[in-house]
């Protein structure tokens, strides 16, 4: 279920364009708050948790999944490139399974990596709360990675699409709305984050068992309805 | 043997009939596939290749369904018209990502770079190729595999005359060998310089098939039209259709010219120039008033 060929195809398109600028940039921004906030009001575990969970996991994490998920396969499909890929005798599935578990591993670099090192910057790890949040990072990259690789495969405005539900459910709604937290990653993957930090400076409207399930459902959903359009993706001709 | 049979295919997209009932066989040797642009033949090709189904009918190869069938993909190598090439890459890079999805190593992507004489550039980045470059990369990502069929959508748009040579080159030998080679163009020129076998599709349809005798004969035999100024149109007039091969001469007073109508197409362009001589009659004008492409197509569909 993995090709080595179609995962350095999708690692150089990902990471040579200029999509590798947003990744680097928003992790930099990340650790640059970070320090800020340090600099300003020192070591306080409740603003830690607040930076982190306000900016690193509601907007960060998301916006990084959308550009690793959407940009590892969207662009191939939209100037027609993915023919190279279709036209060997490669099971559907297997391109997607390796397009996500690229996807997945660059979510993750560029997500839990910089959440653990501003974790680090607030406040050493005080109470746990850098290692939770970068618990929820990991596992939010899991999700993330395989929705959006599902809507660069079904959209060509995938993008767009994955930009106003990381921005506006996840972060809006997933934020304000009661009900909307059930159907987000976000809260999923702090239900995880809470059996982590110490206290209850991490805190999610979802049970854990619920969470767990509706993380690997949405996942393994995604990945397997992806790996179907891929099958019968049509490549529109010139005409 | 591997032929690639379609049977009664169709294919729509929403209200409009892009391929139209369709049913022909494409055998080992060169086939040009022939019609103006917006024909269906890229519609055709991607059927063939497996990227599009058929609405309604077949595309099979050797009797195995083409379309969602990736192990197809061992005997069938493509060269699609788009650009788009993981341009990031360069050229050897590029065929050898090709060749190991399927399977293969270096060598098969060394052998395949040889083949199309591309070994020279093979180590600069495809976004520096130039068009010419970039067609023969992808011919070699589609040789890799040593394919039984070559599948090709325009190959030789934008190419210059030398690599038009050069691949029409490659492409006779990979007929001679016995490959089923399809490629498509809307220039009969072309197709009848490579294609031993033509077939012609025309708004979806398909309309003629054959050799490129038979095409061209079909095309030349047509009735042609010209318009043409003399000194004197009235005469003129009346010595043309003396002769069986015009067909009918209408005197056009607004454009102050005669629109002939000829049917044997080589006997009249000898007949006009002689009949005007020998009466004295000065041509101003001799244009052929419906040479299109387009026209010569919808000429070949009513027929």
């Amino acid at each position: 279920m993995y090709d080595p060929t179609v995962a350095r195809l999708t690692y150089r398109a990902l990471l040579g364009r200029r999509r590798a600028l947003i990744l680097f940039s928003l992790p930099v921004l990340l650790i640059v708050i970070a320090s800020l906030v340090r600099g300003f009001t020192g070591v306080d575990d409740q603003v830690a948790a607040d930076v982190l969970g306000g900016f690193a996991l509601a907007t960060m994490v998301p916006l990084i999944g959308v550009i690793a998920g959407t940009g590892a396969i969207g662009p191939e499909i939209d100037d027609g490139s993915v023919v190279y890929l279709l036209s060997k005798p490669i099971k559907r599935p297997t391109i997607i399974v390796t397009k996500l578990i690229v996807a997945i591993a660059v979510t993750m670099a560029f997500s839990a990596i910089p959440t653990f090192v501003a974790g680090l910057i607030l406040n050493g790890n005080g109470q746990q709360v850098a290692i939770a949040y970068t618990v929820a990072a990991l596992v939010a990259s899991i999700a993330y990675a395989a929705l959006f690789l599902l809507l660069g495969t079904v959209s060509k405005h995938a993008v767009v699409f994955g930009l106003v539900y990381a921005l506006v459910w996840e972060t809006l709604f997933g934020s304000l709305v009661e009900g909307a937290r059930t159907l987000s990653v976000q809260q999923w993957s702090l239900a995880v984050a809470e059996r982590v930090a110490r206290g209850d400076l991490v805190s999610s409207d979802v049970g854990l068992p619920l969470a767990v399930a509706l993380l690997t459902g949405v996942t393994v959903l995604a990945t397997w309805y992806a790996g179907q359009k891929l099958r019968t993706l049509t490549l529109a001709g010139e005409e | 043997m591997t032929t690639i049979h379609i049977s009664h295919a169709s294919r729509w997209f929403g209200n409009v009939v892009a391929v139209n009932d369709i049913t022909m066989s494409i055998g080992p040797g060169v086939t040009g596939l022939l019609g103006p642009n917006g024909a269906g033949k890229s519609t055709l090709i991607n059927m063939m290749g497996g990227f599009l189904a058929p609405s309604t009918g077949t595309v099979t190869l050797d009797d195995r369904p083409i379309w969602r069938n990736e192990e197809i993909y061992q005997e069938i190598g493509i060269v699609p018209e788009r650009e788009a090439m993981y341009d990031f890459l360069t050229g050897r890079e590029f065929v050898v990502a090709n060749a190991e999805l399927h399977g293969l190593g270096k060598k098969a992507a060394q052998r395949a770079l040889a083949t199309v004489e591309m070994e020279y550039a093979q180590d600069r980045k495809i976004s520096t190729y130039s068009k010419g470059m970039r067609q023969r990369v992808k011919m070699a990502s589609a040789l890799v595999h040593d394919p039984a069929v070559l599948l090709l959508d325009e190959p030789f748009n934008g190419m210059d005359p030398r690599q038009r040579m050069h691949l029409m080159d490659l492409l006779r030998r990979m007929g001679a060998d016995g490959r089923t080679v399809l490629f498509s163009s809307h220039i009969l020129e072309e197709v009848e310089q490579l294609a031993s076998h033509i077939e012609v599709i025309v708004a979806g349809r398909h309309a003629a098939s054959g050799d490129f005798r038979r095409i061209r004969r079909l095309m030349t035999d047509r009735p042609h039209r010209y318009l043409v100024r003399s000194d004197d149109d009235r005469a003129l007039a009346a010595a043309l259709i003396a002769d069986p091969s015009t067909a009918g001469i209408e005197v056009d007073r607004a454009e102050g010219a005669l629109l002939i109508q000829a049917v044997d197409f080589g006997r009249f362009t000898q007949l006009l120039p002689r009949v005007a001589k020998e009466h004295g009659i000065r041509l101003l004008t001799v244009s052929p008033s419906d040479e299109s492409l387009e026209s010569v197509f919808s000429y070949l569909v009513a027929a």
